[in-house]
């Protein structure tokens, strides 16, 4: 058997770069799924205890250096970090019968949108309160991305990370690239 | 029209699948009668007034949550989570 | 008439713009309308009955009149412009409609000679008789007249957007009231949104002239918007009208974003906004309301509010000789800007017999208007009044009926708005759109003094109302004068006919009809004359409407009451609003990771759900998909074929009670389903019809792998949700999709196992079995399960790699004489092996219906078991799965209805349905799946075949609906 090469969900998209605003696809990482089972939360922050990360509440994240633990959903949570191959089974081993694990790393695409236009871009296709009072930096929200579901992170004041289903990798990428070059027509015709 | 999802927040309505009363909530036990899966599939109050029934948070946490409002004012008086004890965090 | 130093235009840019073809100038800040006014131009556009000639009416969104076509480009051509709000700039074409061949020579206008035949009802009486003709000869010649504008009858190829914006306070009008408000609010550091339908804010501020804080009024909106627009909390948006209230605080609102330019790539021409606020208070102002007098609406007759602001904002006299006449002081003042920049005032018409007589010009009280004269312009008035009969030549009439607050929004939620016998005008109703707070005009309140101090409270109290305080602000000096209206809505005892509706060309005398006709209830007379239902939507004669119908029925206005108003409260262009939805935006793209490869392979691709999934490979000389379908079906018969099947749904369940949980979602048992093997499982809804069908494997103790159909992934995982949320949240199962992480492709075909001994080291599955594998140092899945009839496997690998191991299946397959086959040839295997699919388990078949009762087991409960066993949902009386054969070589057409040869085709006669069909190659015939009643019983029978829509009807031989290796022999091998 050849070796099998690896393809991310947008290889061949250069990022795109207007007003200062990029619009490019995140490295692939290790993205590993936490499901608690009822009972199993002493268990679950005993073995995350060692990186440095809590069980996040809804709407946050835990962060510790590159790894992030990111509220997903009920129940839910992503391990996000670099690829540490020997990390995730490991810690499948110590949260046996404590939660669910499942690998999710190649089920997403992870789109960054970073610069003074990141936010008015968002607003055009995510329903939802970006305003610092109600999305501050580190906050996740599940909610959608125009008709897609989507994972969103504020990673930084005017960075945010965008996560849809791998195989909307392509819509993604055309809705947010299109509501970008707007925001870049609006700004140049405010000029 | 938005509702406050107890994990989310308060979020546009097009995040959200109705679903139907929140009669679906009571199943008959195994072994009731014809009549008893009858009216728990079918039979509906269509109430002026308050009513309970079943979104589910679609586009959010996947939560299925039990929404009370008034058919008449458009109020929502309480969203809460159909299982009560789930909350984001393992709790 | 452009008058030298007034007004907020920027005389430093002239602006070349053209209408019906003739260039003309004018300047930026100019609307249309005031361009063309100072352009002397007064005809502007015809009505839509009687196509009258028609001028500019108002100065705003209100307009009834002045509505234009404008042409961008071959593909943009927007019809029903209104002139007042169309902004000027260079270049810009604007075309007069409702007329041909020209404006001031219109065919139609023949219909306003023959008007006493067209009364109100005129259509509804008419046209009855003979009843044929309506289709062939009354609708066509009426729907031909009908309309207003036009259409370039090309799709739009304009760029619209889409957007969502949230505030703490929202303020909607940028006035007096707006500006207290937003300033209010913003200096207390809250998120305000100010939204105002004008590209410049102001309101009447600009319009009325005036002091406010002892400079020019325009002077201190500027101060005020330059605070404003510095401040990170405020985001003010002009060109923007707020058009709907919804519930918890969202409000629609459209942006006219480029309509004032020229077009630029990527530049949206609308933007239509969700704006969800916490607070609103709503400052849209009021709209002036004309008089209704003998021949009203000759061009040149005008609202005095609208004089005011051509002359105070646009610099522009609409007339040499002006005329006022009013039922309230508002004449006087515009009397006096109006001399005061030199225009010559020939009179002022009171309608009250006790109002003051003093002004520079004479003062005519008791005034009503007889007649007027000037066809395509006024020249003259004739009016009676205490002093006797007065002829007065005029090309300009400012009229005042009194002012209506703009109660619009107020009303979208149902809200009645209340009569005010002071301000003889409608209010809005308390508390009528929850966490709205209606303040100055809107609210009946018309000082400039009274609306700074109403809107600056209102303010106050909705960021109360968040908890936060904001400190009073210093409210600038301004007019204070108290509002005197005597109402007066028709001149009595004249001949004429005296106009209600401009736009759609309403009299009085029609509602008077009306109301003889018993058409007495406003929203019957709306309905019987059209008044209102104009693109207006009666903003200007609604309330003169329902007083004369009133004053017909003897009721009083409280007690006629209004239409109902719902959104939205200007045209807001469905383009707009369906921004970003056309072409790839309709709906998300779904790519499987072979899509690239087929492609490349010429697969025309085909829409799967989202999914876009290839169709067939055609080789080189196949012409047809069906030579290229009856092709690949043969290779998978007879030698090995590949697809990718990553789009079915995948769900990873986990726990110790994942087999329990199986076991209530699926009829059968999966918790005596071994390690390592995989089951065929079938799920009903609660009622007892079948859900969905898939196989799940059982990957260790605790952990299975189930997979759901490509259409119901979705459903599936919301169902499995509710069942554990609703009935069984303290089990111990977690689940969560693991469709997009796996690519899997099937290897099918009696050489499948040969393929795939060229991969590896593979293990020995039984069928119905998985294991884990090792692909080139990836960790993959081996199933053996086929949906085929064939020897089959599935190969899952992580989806980063699914591209290149479908590129290294199909260079494997095809050295076997083997490789891809599309989603035809795959419906023509499973037909022959009487597989089903959604068009089978459709949402209304149950187990029987399809064979598969004894798979709902007797020994345990499951979702749906109760429901299945209802008297009903068994017996012969259902329709039931069968297979389907021509008697002589023949197509079959999925959707055909079967019948009893021999026995009438009608609904009552029906024996069922065809739901799939294909042409087998192997068996050399058309072969078909359906549902025929009580049918197996009748294999071996022979039933008739109908389609009407596709002019089939044929014999068909009702079979087992298993064509293809009944015993399974292939299967297993």
């Amino acid at each position: 058997m050849a070796e099998l090469i690896a393809k991310s969900a947008l290889a061949g998209h250069a990022p795109l770069t207007l007003a200062a605003t990029t619009l490019a696809e995140a490295p692939m990482t290790q993205i590993t799924a936490i499901l608690p089972f009822p009972g199993g939360a002493k268990a679950v922050a005993a073995a995350l205890r060692p990186f440095g990360l809590t069980f996040p509440d809804p709407n946050r994240q835990s962060v510790n250096g590159a790894m992030r633990l990111v509220w997903t959903g009920r129940e839910q949570a992503f391990l996000v970090g670099p690829a540490a191959p020997e990390m995730a089974p490991g810690l499948a081993a110590t949260l046996d019968g404590a939660a669910a694990v499942t690998d999710q790393s190649d089920g997403w695409a992870v789109l960054t949108l970073s610069g003074p236009l990141a936010r008015e871009t968002l607003a055009r296709l995510v329903p939802l309160d970006l305003r610092d009072t109600a999305f501050a930096v580190g906050a996740v929200a599940r909610s959608g991305l125009n008709h897609m579901q989507m994972i969103l992170t504020r990673s930084d004041t005017a960075t945010y990370e965008v996560m849809v289903f791998r195989s909307m990798a392509r819509t993604a990428w055309h809705e947010l690239a299109e509501a970008l070059q707007t925001q870049a027509a609006r700004l140049d015709a405010m000029s | 029209m938005r509702l406050t999802c107890p994990l989310c927040g308060p979020r546009d309505r097009r995040e959200f699948y109705y679903y139907g009363s929140d009669d679906y909530l009571n199943r008959p036990a195994e072994g009731d009668g014809p009549q008893a899966w009858d009216a728990y599939l079918h039979l509906r109050d269509n109430p002026a007034g308050i009513t309970h029934d079943l979104w589910y948070h679609d586009m959010g946490c996947s939560s299925w949550l039990r929404v009370t409002r008034n058919t008449v004012t458009h109020e929502i008086h309480a969203v809460d989570a159909v299982a009560a004890p789930a909350k984001g965090g393992a709790k | 008439m452009r008058l030298g130093g007034k007004g907020q235009i920027d005389r430093s840019k002239p602006v070349r713009f053209s209408f019906d073809g003739r260039i003309y100038s004018g300047f930026k800040g100019d609307t249309l309308a005031s361009a063309l006014l100072a352009n002397g131009i007064r005809l502007v556009g015809r009505s839509f009955k009687y196509h009258r000639p028609r001028g500019v009416l108002t100065a705003g969104s209100e307009e009834p009149n002045a509505m234009v076509e404008i042409l961008e480009s071959q593909h943009q051509q927007t019809p029903n412009t209104r002139a007042t709000v169309q902004e000027l700039f260079d270049g810009l074409r604007a075309r007069s409609q409702n007329r041909f061949p020209s404006l001031a020579f219109d065919v139609m206008g023949v219909n306003d000679y023959v008007s006493p035949f067209l009364s109100a009802g005129f259509y509804y009486k008419t046209f009855m008789w003979p009843r044929p003709f309506w289709e062939k000869l009354y609708e066509p010649v009426i729907r031909r007249a009908a309309g207003l504008g036009s259409l370039s009858r090309k799709h739009d190829e304009g760029h619209y957007e889409k957007a969502w914006a949230f505030c703490d306070l929202l303020v909607i009008g940028a006035g007096p009231t707006g500006l207290a408000a937003a300033l209010t609010a913003a200096r207390a550091g809250a998120d305000v949104i100010l939204a105002d339908e004008d590209f410049r804010m102001g309101g009447r501020l600009l319009a009325d002239g005036g002091e406010v804080g002892g400079k020019p009024a325009a002077d201190w909106v500027e101060g005020v918007l330059a605070e404003l627009s510095a401040l990170p909390n405020v985001r003010l948006m002009p060109r923007t009208s707020v058009t709907g209230a919804y519930d918890d605080g969202t409000f629609g609102a459209l942006e006219r974003v480029s309509l004032h330019r020229s077009p630029a790539p990527h530049l949206p021409r609308e933007c239509f906004w969700r704006i969800v606020a916490g607070q609103t208070v709503l400052a849209a102002g009021a709209l002036e309301r004309p008089l209704a007098f003998p021949d009203n609406d000759r061009p040149g007759i005008m609202m005095a509010g609208a004089v005011r602001a051509y002359l105070n904002r646009f610099g522009v006299a609409a007339g040499k000789r002006v005329t006022l006449v009013a039922n309230n002081d508002s004449a006087r003042a515009t009397a006096r800007q109006l001399m005061a920049a030199g225009v010559k005032v020939a009179a002022i018409l009171d309608t009250r017999p006790d109002a003051s007589a003093v002004e520079e010009c004479p003062v005519y009280l008791d005034a009503t208007i007889l007649s007027t004269t000037g066809r395509k312009g006024l020249t003259s008035i004739t009016v009676s009044h205490s002093g006797g009969t007065s002829r007065i030549e005029t090309d300009c009439l400012a009229m005042s009926g009194g002012w209506n607050p703009t109660v619009h929004l107020t009303c979208h939620l149902n809200g009645r708005p209340v009569w005010r016998e002071d301000i003889a005008a409608f209010v809005p109703a308390p508390k009528a759109v929850p966490r709205l707070t209606p303040a100055g005009a809107c609210n009946g309140t018309f000082s400039t003094a009274a609306c700074l101090a109403e809107g600056a409270g209102a303010a106050r109290a909705a960021l109360a109302a968040l908890g936060k305080t904001a400190p009073d602000i210093d409210l600038p000096q301004a007019e204070d004068a108290p509002y005197a209206i005597t109402p007066f809505w028709q001149t009595p005892d004249v001949s004429g006919r005296q106009w209600l509706d401009f736009a759609n060309d309403v009299t009085t005398k029609d509602v008077k009809l009306s109301a003889q006709e018993n058409f007495a209830s406003v929203e019957h007379m709306k309905r019987y004359t059209t008044q209102g239902m104009a693109p207006d939507q009666g903003k200007n004669s609604n309330v003169g409407a329902l007083a004369v119908l009133a004053d017909a029925t003897g009721r009083g206005i409280p007690q006629t009451g209004t239409t109902t108003f719902r959104p939205p409260y200007t045209p807001v262009s469905i383009a707009a609003m369906g921004a970003g939805g056309r072409g790839a935006g309709f709906a998300p793209q779904r790519y499987m990771t072979s899509d690239q490869a087929s492609r490349d392979r010429g697969a025309p691709m085909i829409e799967a759900g989202l999914w876009y999934r290839p169709g067939y490979f055609p080789k080189p000389g196949e012409t047809t998909w069906r030579e290229s379908c009856d092709r690949e079906v043969m290779m998978v018969r007879a030698s090995v074929g590949v697809a990718d099947v990553s789009t079915l749904g995948k769900i990873d369940i986990q726990g110790k009670d994942a087999a329990r949980f199986l076991d209530l979602v699926y009829t059968n048992t999966f918790s005596t389903l071994p390690t390592g093997r995989v089951r065929y499982g079938l799920m009903l809804r609660e009622d007892g019809h079948v859900l969905d069908d898939g196989t799940t494997a059982r990957l260790g103790e605790n952990h299975y792998l189930m997979t759901t159909t490509t259409a119901a992934a979705g459903l599936v995982m919301r169902h499995l949700d509710f069942v554990h949320q609703a009935f069984c949240a303290d089990w111990d199962v977690r689940f969560i999709s693991v469709t997009e992480t796996w690519a899997q492709f099937a290897i099918a075909g009696p050489k499948a196992r040969e393929l795939l001994a060229t991969l590896g080291d593979m293990p020995d599955l039984p069928f119905m079995g998985v294991a884990p594998v090792t692909l080139g140092g990836v960790a993959a899945r081996l199933f053996r399960i086929s949906f085929s009839g064939e020897q089959g496997y599935e190969l899952a690998v992580p989806t980063r790699y699914g591209e290149a191991l479908f590129r290294d299946l199909l260079a494997r397959a095809e050295t076997m004489g083997g490789g891809p086959y599309g989603m035809e040839a795959l419906n023509v295997l499973r037909i022959e092996k009487g597989f089903i699919t959604h068009a089978e388990i459709h949402g209304r078949t149950t187990a029987f219906d399809i064979g598969l009762e004894k798979m709902v087991s007797a020994k345990k409960d499951c979702i749906g078991k109760a429901a299945a066993a209802r008297p009903g949902m068994v017996g012969a009386e259902r329709e039931q799965l069968v297979g389907l054969k021509p008697v002589t070589d023949a197509a079959l057409s999925a959707g055909a209805h079967l019948f009893t040869p021999g026995e009438q085709v009608k609904r009552e006669t029906d024996q069922g349905y065809v739901t799939s069909v294909g042409y087998s190659p192997v068996l050399k015939s058309w072969l078909g799946l359906g549902f025929l009643k009580n049918g197996r019983a009748r294999i071996g029978e022979r039933i008739r075949l109908v389609d009407h829509l596709r002019g089939i009807d044929l014999l068909c031989e009702v079979c087992d609906p298993v064509f293809h290796d009944k015993e399974g022999v292939k299967l297993r091998g």
